[in-house]
């Protein structure tokens, strides 16, 4: 018998270029800010998740160097957790088994990364290891630029318009407005995504992610541990699954083989169908991949996310609404700790306290984590 | 200084140099880059074949944002490309332009200089592919 | 009889790259005055993109060497590669081209450098190596992304190309040599030391103790060989570093020139030097009939000239369609100006980490 878990506290640093903070400085204001919200409790363990900090800060045995900025931790379990800019939410998932599985009572999850160590050119490299290194990077490819085939494939597949495209950046940059975390705090127009740089045609500068410094932490709990907080989150389910790390190995490119599966274990264990989702946050590296995220999930069918959103779905009015942190693209992706940021977003709207626009009084979240092209994903679903 | 591994790309030159997949001898399907396993059935009863070295783009993407190591071939241009046998890969587009590529188009592979490590260290060949050029037959 | 005459080409192939730079525009970027390229006889000259080099030249008229031969690759017993832009100056760059082409491991490959007849060496020491039955079929590939240092005269030939012929038992050629002759002696005309990004020449000294002392030679001396005169000849294909030399070279030797023009290339697409007359043969063979008879004589600087004698075999013809043709790549091209053309060649200088 699984024990249940707890969110019993969130930390957020705002995303940005934060070219005067380190890694330890990052993970020390989101911690702390998560150990205060939940209480000062006593941790068994620290998990963190991190994509690159062995390129970008030559920094391996992190888990053991953030866990030193924290009280009383030291002697404790300290382990890191790396799947590419999944590496979040699986870090989120390590804490939950260790708390299912009895190893620990109380355990400390954040997520760090550094991306602007080094000029964008070496970001841009640095970040596409999420691909196939031999066989995708080798040729100059790039985390966007894979997403590049797929938007191109999905647009002539089902016949979908740049202006239709648009919907899902400007329903980010809209969300985000009012996310006092997110990197991106303005509005853009379809027209304004439609004229904005070209990154990797057709994905345009507005359609992908930027790059931006950031930690995000959590407090998971057992049930005795978590005592009697009022504001704590039960964990319904997670769920893991995988696919190839290489598109081209795919039958059908546009399906995110890993995403569905773990919708679908996820739904079963926590009972529920995708419709009784009231808020999710996903995955949108760019719009496509968020685009595929919804038809993943079985909040749209196959070759619709893009027209449900351009009518207005998925709003802070619809059910679910998705992303209004303003999701990767505008929220920001800190590669290794979005999931984080995802999962305590998600914490924070069914406490009611989220600090941007919220869900209509939501009982039901989920998040969605991909690593690369969805060679990876994590699932985490919780209840209030 | 030498910045890519020797090895590592050394032992992948079946595939780079001669296109070499893999062959599902239960499912019949063929793979691109080879693997132990087939990665479509799971069997491990797979052969090394060498794949034809013409097919068509199915979809395509002009990079402009490029990483380290790639200025030089920018706007960097890659395809999703179907082989005449049905096997899929991804790969550079060279020789072409932004403006020439359509989906479907027909492509071919020719050996090319992928990546250059820096004044003094290795150059790393590869298949790329580009447009097919008229003349000859077809192989 | 001589050993020569049993063996043949068994296949060929030739590559050009796509882009094309004007004479004119480098008469516009350096200053030249602007009739200096019809006195060369060049209008235009072919260009390898940034991710082509000798090695990936080679390669792709060794392939299509290959497609005419119709042979097992693993047949091939000797690689021979004649360039002096060798992308690396320790390594050979046949292996890469013989890995490529799934000719390794049992056979012998290596460099040659005679400057722009190491190609021609190659095809000497094929014949040598099929005629004595040590391999049934060898290879030799000349190419180049010829370098010239911007603004001297040099740079409105030094061009991108290369050609490749493998040399096999007559019975199975489209052409069979009937005989061969070599002329060198040490004439320091052109040379590029070690760590020089460029070559550098003595100008007029390259064309008469050079260029045309020792084409002439060879020539003369194959024509006493083999008892010929230039009319037995069809055809007559001479090294070429620009338009007007192989013409004049010819008419000396007593060739009209209708018998040079269907090998001359140079005008059209540069002097790709280990290329040049080997493309030039390609060209030829692309269109001979069956009993033609060929006179090919390329030249290297430092200095030395082969003459070859080679007659066309009714096999030819099946084997013209099987690959592309000179012209068909002379045809396909794109006009880059000398920007462009820069960054292709590496003539910017970066920072490469």
């Amino acid at each position: 018998m699984e024990s249940k878990v707890y969110v019993i506290g969130v930390g957020l640093t705002r995303i940005a270029r934060l070219y005067d903070k380190g890694l330890t400085d990052l993970f020390a204001e989101a911690s702390l800010k998560a150990l205060e919200d939940a209480g000062w409790p006593e941790v068994d363990a620290v998990v963190v998740g991190s994509m690159l900090p062995s390129i970008h800060n030559e920094q391996s045995s992190l888990a053991s160097l953030l866990a030193q900025s924290l009280p009383y931790t030291r002697g404790k379990m300290a382990v890191g957790v790396e799947d590419a800019d999944n590496s979040g939410l699986a870090a989120v998932i390590k804490g939950y088994s260790l708390i299912a599985s009895g190893l620990a009572k109380t355990v400390l999850v954040a997520g760090v990364e550094k991306m602007t160590e080094y000029p964008s050119a070496m970001a841009i490299r640095a970040l596409s290891q999420a691909c196939n290194a031999q066989h995708e990077l080798f040729h100059g490819a790039t985390l966007i630029s894979l997403q590049a085939l797929l938007m191109r494939l999905y647009m002539n597949t089902y016949g979908i318009d740049r202006d239709t495209m648009s919907a899902w950046p400007v329903l980010m940059h809209s969300n985000a407005s009012e996310n006092p975390y997110a990197q991106l705090r303005f509005k853009v127009t379809k027209e304004q995504v439609a004229s904005s740089m070209m990154v990797s045609d057709p994905i345009r500068l507005l359609d992908s992610s930027p790059i931006g410094d950031g930690a995000a932490a959590i407090v998971l709990a057992a049930s005795d541990a978590a005592g009697s907080r009022n504001n704590a989150v039960e964990i319904a389910a997670v769920a893991q699954a995988s696919d190839t790390v290489g598109i081209a190995y795919r039958e059908d490119p546009l399906r995110l083989l890993a995403a569905e599966k773990a919708a679908r274990t996820a739904y079963e264990k926590a009972g529920i169908k995708a419709r009784d989702l009231d808020v999710v946050e996903l995955h949108d590296t760019t719009t496509i991949l968020g685009l595929l995220g919804l038809e993943a999930l079985g909040l749209s069918p196959r070759g619709k996310a893009a027209v449900m959103v351009d009518e207005g779905e998925f709003s802070s009015k619809s059910k679910p609404s998705v992303n209004l942190s303003g999701g990767l693209k505008a929220r920001g992706h800190p590669a290794g700790a979005t999931g984080v940021y995802q999962a305590a977003e998600i914490a924070l709207q069914l406490r009611g306290d989220y600090p941007g626009r919220r869900a209509p009084d939501p009982e039901m979240g989920l998040a969605l984590g991909l690593g690369g092209l969805g060679s990876t994903a994590s699932i985490i679903v919780m209840r209030r | 200084m030498v910045r890519l591994s020797i090895s590592r790309h050394w032992r992948e030159k079946g595939a780079y140099y001669r296109l070499e997949g893999i062959e599902c001898l239960d499912c019949g399907k063929r793979s691109y880059p080879p693997a132990p396993v087939c990665p479509h059935c799971g069997s491990r009863n797979v052969r090394r074949v060498k794949l034809p070295r013409t097919g068509r783009l199915l979809s395509y993407t002009i990079t402009y944002s490029i990483p380290e190591g790639f200025r030089e071939y920018a706007p960097v241009m890659l395809g999703l490309i179907e082989l005449d046998d049905g096997t899929r890969l991804v790969s550079q587009l060279t020789d072409t332009k932004p403006e020439e590529l359509r989906e479907n188009m027909r492509v071919e592979a020719v050996l090319r200089r992928v990546q250059v490590d820096g004044e003094y260290g290795l150059i790393h060949y590869a298949l790329k592919f580009r447009p097919h050029r008229p003349g000859g037959r077809k192989e | 009889m001589h050993p020569e005459d049993k063996t043949g080409i068994v296949g060929w192939g030739a590559y050009v790259p796509r882009y094309r730079l004007k004479a004119e525009e480098i008469v516009r970027i350096w200053g030249f005055e602007k009739t200096v390229p019809k006195g060369l006889f060049i209008i235009e000259k072919a260009v390898g993109g940034s991710d082509e080099d000798a090695v990936t030249i080679g390669w792709e008229a060794a392939r299509n060497a290959l497609m005419r031969a119709e042979i097992d690759p693993k047949e091939i017993g000797a690689v021979f590669f004649g360039t002096e832009s060798k992308p690396y100056a320790v390594k050979p760059s046949a292996t890469i081209i013989a890995e490529a082409l799934g000719i390794t491991p049992v056979t012998m490959a290596s460099d040659m450098e005679f400057a722009c007849r190491a190609g021609s060496e190659g095809l000497r020491a094929s014949i040598g190596l099929v005629a004595s039955g040590m391999v049934k079929y060898a290879m030799t590939i000349g190419a180049d992304t010829a370098q010239a240092n911007p603004g001297d005269v040099l740079e409105f030939t030094a061009s991108s190309g290369g050609a490749a012929f493998i040399v096999g038992p007559r019975e199975e050629a489209a052409a069979y040599f009937e005989g061969s002759y070599t002329y060198v002696t040490d004439t320091p005309d052109f040379w590029r030391r070690a760590h020089s990004h460029y070559p550098l020449h003595g100008e007029g000294f390259t064309g008469e103790p050079a260029y045309f002392n020792h084409i002439i030679n060879s020539v003369k001396g194959l024509f006493n060989k083999l008892k010929l005169t230039p009319d037995d000849f069809d055809y007559a294909v001479f090294h070429q570093p620009n338009g007007k030399y192989p013409l004049r070279v010819g008419k000396r030797l007593g060739f009209p020139k209708e018998k040079i023009m269907p090998g001359l290339v140079t005008p059209w697409i540069g002097n790709t030097y280990n290329g040049s007359a080997l493309i030039g043969l390609a060209k030829v063979l692309d269109q001979a009939k069956p009993g033609q008879r060929i006179l090919v004589a390329p030249f290297g600087s430092g200095a030395g000239s082969d003459a070859y004698s080679i007659v066309v075999t009714e096999r030819v013809e099946e084997k013209q369609r099987l690959a592309p043709m000179v012209q068909e790549y002379i045809d396909d091209k794109v006009y880059i100006d000398y920007g462009l053309y820069a960054k292709y060649r590496g003539i910017i200088r970066r920072i490469t980490g």
